[in-house]
């Protein structure tokens, strides 16, 4: 109990409610509020790397505490009831937990694996949709020719770095941004929704994309 | 295989988003299975999910949802890992997966060709999402596709043989994207016969009255 004190007192602000969440795992979320930022993404990649290799529970119940209210208030943009949303914050972890051996920090961010793992299950569970992805494991498969990595990708497109290049790009782009990924919404329900044309969602996109791939190294 | 035209950034940024719907994301996941490189664009879209989740303001879970998640996992103890099923390969064309479950119906290994007219052959491919057509087509060696333009957005990738349109060489990997403003006559290139992946949103629109008269019959 003195950690959390402490950590409340750093942070100036109350914490929740107890009741809210299970106290062991609201003191985990604290201390790791009280990081500084950047070395808050590489704890949450050692935690997921952490439950693949040992099944850590504490480092499991870190991840929790971090990830799944962000899973809830990401369903709940997209649409979910509340029951739905928390259903799938759970079953994000579930296969989180489940999956940890197929995380690979080398290759992405803890933040962008559990995204892609939330993205999924509201595809499958709630759209009842389907969305075809490539299968590493097969044979006409196109394997990634070897290259020197000076720096890993994971490091490069650490979420603190895309946020920050993020929020330099020009409104309107952050706006296409949020409606794609919070929102879920095509291209052409994003121009309906703004009023302008077809055309100038799809430009808007590839500036942003383009000012983003500069930020995280990813130039061809 | 050297890819020279690829998915565009505003395709795959809504293809990482979730917001693609199937029959545009079976093409977009048979193309990065191909293509490393958009493979790599994919994840770095995919950071920007990432990102936009970090971003997010937490919503509190109800307060027994750790304990409920920690139920699951002793539940769910097996641990998934990478294990490929054996693929069915087809002798006479590679065809990726996700591309491949799509277009086989049953376990054969043999590809359910149907004549099309004009030497061609056509496989339609069931999909789900009843909004878009997608087929395979085997164009012969040597032999235009008739003249014909486009109601919407037409994608072609090409998995075998290659196609000239004009000045343009489409190869193995490579994605074609025709709109409303194309008119034209592909040529498959000789030597080979050309199989391609062709989605569609709306029917296209053959500048031959014949090949326009036997499209409600061919069902393209």
């Amino acid at each position: 109990m003195i950690a959390q004190r402490k950590v409340i007192s750093i942070q100036g602000k109350p914490a929740r409610d107890p009741a809210i969440i299970d106290s062991s795992v609201k003191i985990v979320e604290c201390i790791r509020t009280a990081m500084v930022g950047r070395n808050g993404g590489v704890a949450l990649n050692d935690n997921l790397v952490a439950v693949a290799n040992t099944r850590d529970r504490e480092a499991f119940a870190e991840l929790f505490g971090h990830f799944a209210p962000r899973i809830k208030a990401f369903m709940l943009k997209r649409g979910c009831d509340s029951a739905a949303a928390e259903e799938i914050a759970q079953m994000t972890l579930v296969t989180v937990w489940r999956k940890a051996t197929l995380f690979k920090p080398q290759k992405a961010s803890a933040a962008t694996w559990v995204f892609t793992i939330a993205r999924n299950l509201h595809i499958d569970t709630i759209r009842k949709s389907k969305r075809p992805a490539p299968d590493p494991t097969d044979p006409f498969f196109v394997p990634m020719p070897e290259k020197p990595a000076d720096m890993s990708i994971a490091e490069q497109q650490d979420a603190n770095k895309v946020q920050a290049a993020i929020s330099t790009l020009p409104s309107e782009q952050q706006d296409v941004l949020r409606l794609s990924f919070y929102e879920e919404k095509s291209h052409g329900e994003i121009a309906k929704q703004l009023g302008v044309p077809l055309g100038t969602v799809k430009s808007r996109m590839r500036l942003a994309f383009g000012k983003i791939r500069n930020v995280i190294g990813d130039i061809e | 295989m050297t890819i020279q035209h690829h998915i565009n950034d505003p395709l795959l940024v809504s293809y990482a988003s979730g917001g693609l719907s199937e029959g545009w994301s079976l093409l977009v996941a048979t193309h990065a299975a191909l293509c490393p490189t958009c493979r790599d664009r994919v994840s770095a879209a995919e950071a920007i999910g990432g990102a936009l989740i970090e971003a997010l303001e937490p919503v509190p879970l109800s307060h027994c949802a750790y304990a409920d998640v920690i139920g699951r996992l002793d539940t769910n103890i097996t641990v998934e890992t990478d294990v490929a099923e054996k693929p069915v390969v087809l002798a006479e064309s590679p065809l990726p997966e996700p591309l491949r479950s799509y277009a086989l119906v049953s376990q054969d290994e043999v590809l359910p060709w149907r004549r099309l007219g004009l030497g061609a052959f056509h496989i339609p491919i069931l999909m789900q999402d009843t909004t878009m057509s997608a087929r395979l087509l085997r164009i012969p060696a040597g032999r235009p596709v008739p003249e014909h333009g486009h109601g919407g957005l037409e994608l072609t990738l090409v998995l075998s043989g290659a196609f000239m349109d004009g000045e343009d060489r489409f190869g193995p990997g490579d994605v074609q994207e025709a709109n409303e403003d194309l008119i034209h006559t592909p040529h498959a290139v000789a030597g080979e016969d050309c199989i391609c992946l062709a989605i569609t949103d709306a029917p296209l629109r053959f500048s031959s009255r014949i090949v326009r008269m036997m499209q409600p019959l061919l069902n393209i």
